[in-house]
């Protein structure tokens, strides 16, 4: 995987300079008998957005932290603009921008200040240290809150600062782990639009989330990861097409009970199925295949179907098709989880 | 340390200083507890303070200095502070400096305070400024201590707590109360192995003409800088080793 990783620039460009942005090779991860990270290796090219798709304790903030020199990896390496993370701390963390699951500036600090003391740890010159926080604070309009203290602001705001900053000593490559948890609709889509500018300004992105819409709308390519390990790694379309030759439906029907899904999930002609709330989408081989199995499964049961309609694969049956993980169980996956690291 | 690192560190300092040392440990187990004793002192024995003025400045510095590392470091780690750090090119000597430094300050202002408060008062010597290097090494250690207590400890409550079975003793056996002449001679093996008996022993010398004194000027400052010494070498190591706790 590594070396598919170096071919493909080398075959691209003819150079072995540093064209990669991020680059893990065989990168371990444990946590006494535990291995939190398994054998993970993937290349990120420069100005990509990439996203690390998983369920919660999948290992997505331990890899983030693997590959921004926070913990030791047990075993593989990590180059970031072709530093080794382990030998060449300092300088690969000059490069980097993170955004920790958490909003981690100081509630006691204002947002400018706040802004500044990352502007003083990055080694900015001290000319800059202001000039450069009230860009910041224009740029994500948070100008009028550049004197209130962080812990006043709202999440949102609170979010937002977090990114800027992760931009204050303008790095190349931008790490956020979960960007919109915890966030309400209208801000968690404002976050995501302003995340697609950063992408357009030729920043590297890689981002984790649980949310495989936010992974397919910011992404240009996506690492799907479960139990520490990379299972597919393709840009949307390219995960979507695997579940070529498959038809999806999708059927609602009232409180379906489980001894229904049960006999749904076994029946050979279903590949696969994804639950949210009374919509059930089916993976089936043929339209007319999933069809019989339906009113059969659903006429056994004395259940009702409200509606059915069938659907081009999603990201989202692509992934449950790869990962066997219940979709919902993602959407509704235990929140007070937090990170993955134990 | 390079001289950007070291710049770093100072930023850490200030970035603490502004952050925390209005924080309610701080002010209860820095501030108040050493006023606590000191009034408790005047009001037993008002004719006696004078003497008492060593132990008390000692005793002040090893609080405050102690105490502000139990709040940069667990309390900084509580919040996600320390990540936000970690993540900085920053070194680990130049995080450990950044926050030493913020206890060392605080331990250096408060017990400078004292001492010149006891100054004016009861018209103790300013022997040229040298009592603020006896209260500067001091306070250095003590914060050191308070690294190693608080890189151990989760959160800022355990490791108020466990200062305080090293702070306790020392305030009983290093010639707070007492001098150390007047213990039983066991408790004063003891005593010459606790970095505070040297602070105030140097104190002793410094402000009281040697009153009470058990040792050389020169080996308690030499002695300090040895614990100072120490404690840097065990922290930096225990901080090495403990760097992914932190987040």
């Amino acid at each position: 995987m590594c070396w598919e990783g170096r071919n493909a620039v080398l075959s691209s460009q003819g150079t072995t300079a540093p064209a990669l942005a991020i680059e893990a090779c065989a990168l371990t991860r444990c946590y006494g008998a535990l291995v939190a990270v398994d054998h993970l290796s993937l290349a990120v090219g420069r100005g990509e957005a990439f996203a690390f798709l998983g369920p919660n304790g999948a290992g997505k903030t331990t890899t983030i932290r693997m590959l921004t020199g926070l913990i030791r990896p047990s075993g593989g390496t990590a180059l970031i603009d072709g530093l080794d993370i382990a030998r060449d701390a300092m300088a690969a963390k000059a490069r980097v921008g993170v955004v920790p699951q958490r909003s981690n500036l100081y509630g006691e600090l204002s947002a400018r200040d706040n802004l500044v003391f990352v502007a003083q740890l990055y080694g900015l010159p001290s000319r800059r240290w202001r000039a450069r926080a009230d860009e910041l604070l224009d740029q994500f309009g948070l100008s009028e809150k550049a004197g209130v203290p962080f812990s006043t602001l709202s999440g949102g705001m609170k979010r937002r600062l977090t990114i800027a900053a992760a931009l204050v000593h303008e790095p190349s490559i931008l790490f956020l782990d979960e960007p919109t948890t915890g966030l309400d609709v209208l801000s968690a889509r404002n976050l995501r639009a302003l995340v697609g500018d950063l992408k357009g300004r030729g920043i590297t992105i890689f981002l984790t989330t649980h949310l495989i819409t936010e992974a397919e709308q910011l992404a240009s390519r996506v690492g799907i990861i479960v139990k520490g390990r990379l299972i597919a790694v393709d840009t949307p379309a390219g995960l979507r097409a695997r579940t070529h030759g498959e038809d999806v439906l999708e059927v609602t029907i009232p409180e379906p009970a489980e001894a229904l899904l049960a006999a749904l999930r076994g029946a050979a002609t279903v590949r696969a199925l994804s639950r949210a709330g009374d919509t059930l989408r089916l993976t089936v081989s043929t339209v007319d295949a999933g069809l019989r199995t339906l009113t059969e499964v659903t006429q056994r049961y004395g259940a009702c179907i409200a509606n059915v309609r069938t659907v081009a694969p999603s990201l989202e049956d692509a992934f449950v098709r790869l990962t066997q993980v219940d979709a919902e169980a993602m959407r509704n996956g235990p929140r007070s989880q937090g990170g993955d690291a134990p | 340390m390079s001289l950007q690192q070291l710049g770093r560190a100072w930023h850490i300092t200030a970035k603490d200083i502004r952050t925390y040392y209005l924080k309610p440990p701080l002010i209860s187990w820095g501030m108040l507890l050493p006023a606590v004793f000191i009034l408790a002192f005047y009001l037993r024995a008002p004719g006696d303070i004078r003497s008492a003025a060593p132990g008390l400045i000692g005793l002040t510095v090893l609080f405050g200095a102690t105490s502000v590392e139990a709040v940069v470091i667990s309390f900084e780690k509580r919040i996600g502070g320390m990540e936000r750090l970690l993540m900085a090119p920053v070194s680990v000597p130049a995080l450990l400096a950044g926050k030493v430094a913020s206890g060392m300050l605080f331990g250096v202002a408060t017990g400078a305070l004292v001492w010149l408060g006891s100054t004016l008062a009861w018209s103790l010597p300013l022997a040229a400024g040298l009592p603020l290097v006896a209260i500067a090494l001091g306070s250095a250690t003590f914060a050191l201590l308070g690294v190693l207590i608080s890189l151990v400890m989760r959160e800022v409550f355990d490791a108020m707590t466990l200062s305080n079975l090293f702070r306790f003793p020392m305030m009983f056996l290093s010639g707070v109360f007492v001098p150390v002449a007047a213990l039983p001679s066991a408790l004063q093996v003891v005593a010459a192995l606790l970095p505070l008996t040297y602070t105030v022993d140097a104190l002793r010398h410094l402000l009281l003409g040697g009153a009470g004194a058990s040792y050389p000027l020169w080996t308690d400052l030499l002695a300090s800088l040895a614990f100072a010494a120490a404690l840097y070498v065990a922290a930096l190591e225990l901080m090495r080793r403990r760097l992914e706790d932190l987040l």
